[in-house]
């Protein structure tokens, strides 16, 4: 009988929410926003999630199993990352392109820093990056089936007009899960109710941004501008899904909240001064480094803090 | 107004299981056993010999130092033995064994009829003698807690009624049953100093105890009833002066540095008994709760019971018990061996069919920060337990790992289930103990 008595230390109960509970939230708060793609570019974006999701899960598993480590596919953390890094590619993209990514997202920027709760920048979006860099055409290039041409942050770029409305909707060109800006408040919705995410590092990346881009754009007073600017491109899916991603934002409230500044500040310069119409991935990425610093200076000042002049005085 | 703090969790209460059910006395075994030391402070040196007979109500064991506490015998009998016994924590404590005779001869208490003749010193002196200790589980001795430095400055002498640990519901019965010895014992304390009014903080999960107390003090102008929000941990000490006052300690100052002195409902019922009554604290509420427990109720017992026999007398189990606990399941102990005799501070044993530490292997942390929201301290958990694991004491110190409170929200919350209270309270005792040597040296 002894030996069936547990012994550990205190507190003795636990909730019931886990870490694979919490990475399928998030999947289901994407879902609105992948769906939408699917409808939107076909069934070729049905393909680039089933290949992205596979190949991390799988990559994520190999790795484990080479390494002899536990296999911790379990966790969901790598099918996240899959749909995430589909929801950011282009529907033309060469399908064999979007696998690679999935390998470089998990076994180089995830698994060989150590794996789910180490890596210091988000595996999507370093995947996102990588793809960028070396498939530059093929990432750029936004014609498919339903549309040709440009996106709308590349039109608006290009002095042409665009219609707020259709990017409101999401009835763009652009990447398979940005389009939509309703779709992806849908999933933010989701996740803040669930209390996955709170709005600390959104609502100051998109302030920020919005700041920015009205003291630089030279557009700042074009409300048009203005949401075409909130709507096109990674913005929001940026904002919502990548930029809060647990293990590459700090933990700190404070440090939540500069974090999101930092982002907004290099998304607008890039978006103005940069080559390219989009920087959200670049911002973002860039941020994550900047994480280990901004914590150490944001230590949240305790329950009952004092300054210590004060009690010395005492 | 609802008091509350920033921070906490709300785990299931599981109160249902015992609250409603009437408290019931229980007759001490053959055995009793007092541990020398049940409280903060200096062990109590016994001031009996094997061989002796005792009385119920006699003082077997005296107070060891400025910070200890008198001990007493809860039945008359003859001393077996003192002798290293295991308690709750499961620490091995020199005690003292008494043989029970079954006569419960007690000692003749001293009875005064007016509390109001007594002078403060008076009072402190009986509440001193009779040994009573914080009983909500710290066992800092209350007679030290009622003289601080400045008593002018006290403004607020505060009734901890939160009860926010799990399925115990000592606090809720007694005030339930018998709220007048509690309100005579704010009465008392309140005596103490000029210029603190009496506030009895209940959380708002028992509305009908605050309903009861409220009546009860209605014509009581310098005493109110004040509602806190259901949340753990809201009996903790720095949190209720928070949720009372507004005002904000740390780990380096004393509830008295924000004009406070707070007591739990068992402790001032005891200073209540102690003064009024002349009667030491040798019996308390014991509650006998938990799923695995077959009759879940609260028991008057005498201090020195054996807690197996209590728990046979709730009818014992249903299913083999995977863990025992005494206290909540917050922060109290889990117990390997339920022998152990009921102390001052011992205020329940919780059996649970089914342990969900064990069920829930730790995984790796991912950052989420949901043990920096439950945080009541307002720490960054998940980075003090790691420091910990690194044994980086400098950085652990600089992330404030010493105002931990160890209520174990972080633990609880956590999706990775890692033990993060747990590391946490490692590395702090280790501060602790370093901090000392320091000191100590100097």
């Amino acid at each position: 009988m002894d030996n069936k008595i547990k012994v550990s230390s205190s507190p003795h109960v636990r909730v019931g929410s886990s870490t694979s509970t919490t990475m399928l939230i998030v999947c289901i708060a994407l879902l609105p926003a992948g769906i939408f793609g699917v409808y939107n570019f076909g069934v070729r974006a049905l393909l680039h999630i089933i290949i992205a999701v596979a190949v991390c899960v799988a990559s994520e598993f190999i790795f484990d199993k080479i390494t002899k480590r536990p296999v911790t596919i379990n966790d969901f953390s790598a099918v996240v990352t899959g749909f995430l890094l589909a929801m950011n590619v282009p529907v033309s993209l060469p399908l064999w392109e979007t696998a690679l990514g999935g390998a470089v997202a998990i076994i180089v920027v995830k698994m060989l820093f150590g794996g789910l709760g180490q890596n210091f920048m988000n595996p999507a979006l370093g995947a996102r990056c990588f793809l960028v860099t070396a498939f530059a055409a093929d990432m750029t290039n936004f014609n498919c089936d339903a549309y040709s041409g440009a996106t709308p942050l590349q039109l608006i770029r290009a002095g042409e007009s665009v219609n707020p409305m259709a990017m409101l909707v999401g009835r763009t060109a652009g990447t398979i899960g940005e389009t939509s800006v309703i779709c992806i408040l849908i999933g933010a919705i989701i996740m803040i109710l669930f209390g996955i995410i709170d709005l600390s590092i959104p609502a100051s990346y998109i302030i920020t941004f919005v700041i920015f881009m009205f003291l630089f754009s030279g557009h700042g007073t074009d409300s048009t501008y203005m949401v075409s600017q909130l709507c096109g491109g990674g913005l929001m899916l940026g904002a919502f899904f990548m930029a809060t991603d647990y293990v590459t934002s700090p933990i700190t409230p404070l440090g939540k909240i500069i974090f999101g500044i930092c982002c907004g500040l290099l998304t607008g310069l890039f978006r103005c001064f940069g080559a390219n119409a989009e920087g959200v991935s670049f911002a973002i990425i860039l941020s994550n480094l900047l994480v280990p610093i901004i914590e150490k200076y944001t230590i949240p000042r305790h329950f009952g803090y004092v300054k210590p002049e004060k009690e010395a005085k005492k | 107004m609802i008091g509350t703090f920033k921070g906490g969790v709300h785990p299931f209460e599981g109160k249902d299981l015992s609250k409603n059910k009437p408290v019931t006395e229980l007759k001490p075994g053959n055995e009793l056993v007092y541990p020398l030391s049940q409280h903060i402070g200096a062990p109590a040196k016994p001031v009996v010999a094997v061989g002796d007979t005792v009385k119920r109500g006699q003082l077997i064991a005296e107070s060891g130092g400025f910070v200890s506490a008198n001990i007493f015998s809860s039945v008359s009998g003859k001393v077996k033995s003192i002798t290293p016994r295991r308690v709750a924590t499961g620490d091995m404590v020199q005690s003292i064994v008494i043989e029970n005779d079954g006569q419960y001869d007690e000692v003749d208490f001293v009875i005064v009829d007016d509390v109001t003749s007594l002078s403060k010193e008076e009072i402190i002196e009986k509440v001193k003698y009779a040994g009573v200790v914080g009983m909500g589980g710290a066992g800092f001795p209350t007679h030290v807690k009622l003289s601080p430095k400045d008593p002018d400055k006290i403004e607020y002498i505060i009734a901890n009624c939160a009860e926010c640990e799990p399925y115990l519901t000592s606090d809720y019965r007694q005030m339930i049953d018998d709220p007048e010895s509690l309100i005579e014992g704010m009465k008392i304390v309140l005596r103490l100093f000029d210029n603190a009014k009496g506030v009895l903080g209940i959380e708002d999960n028992k509305p009908d105890a605050i309903k009861k107390l409220t009546e009860l003090t209605a014509s009581e102008p310098n005493i109110t009833v004040m509602s806190l929000r259901t949340k753990y941990p809201q009996g903790g000490e720095r949190q209720l002066i928070k949720a009372v006052t507004g005002r904000e300690i740390n780990s380096r100052m004393l509830p008295a540095d924000a004009g406070c002195i707070v007591d739990n409902v068992a402790t001032l019922v005891a200073i209540y008994n102690a003064v009024k009554y002349g009667k030491p604290i040798i019996n308390r509420i014991f509650t006998v709760s938990g799923d695995a427990v077959s009759d879940p109720k609260n028991f008057y017992v005498c201090t020195g019971m054996n807690v197996a026999d209590i728990l046979a007398a709730a009818g014992g189990c249903t299913a083999e018990p995977e863990k025992y606990i005494s206290g909540g399941p917050m922060m109290g102990f889990a117990m390997f061996d339920i022998n152990v005799p009921v102390t001052k501070t011992g205020s329940s044993i919780l059996a649970f069919k089914e342990d969900q530490v064990v069920r829930h292997p730790a995984t790796a942390c991912i950052n989420c920060g949901r043990c920096v929201e439950v945080c009541p301290e307002q720490l960054v958990p998940s980075r003090l337990a790691k420091f910990s694991e690194h044994n980086d004491m400098e950085t652990f110190e600089k992330w404030y790992g010493v105002e931990c409170i160890e209520c174990g929200s972080c633990s609880f919350v956590c999706p990775a289930k890692k033990h993060l209270a747990q590391s946490i309270k490692t590395m702090k005792r280790s501060v602790m103990v370093a901090r000392r040597t320091a000191a100590a040296k100097k």
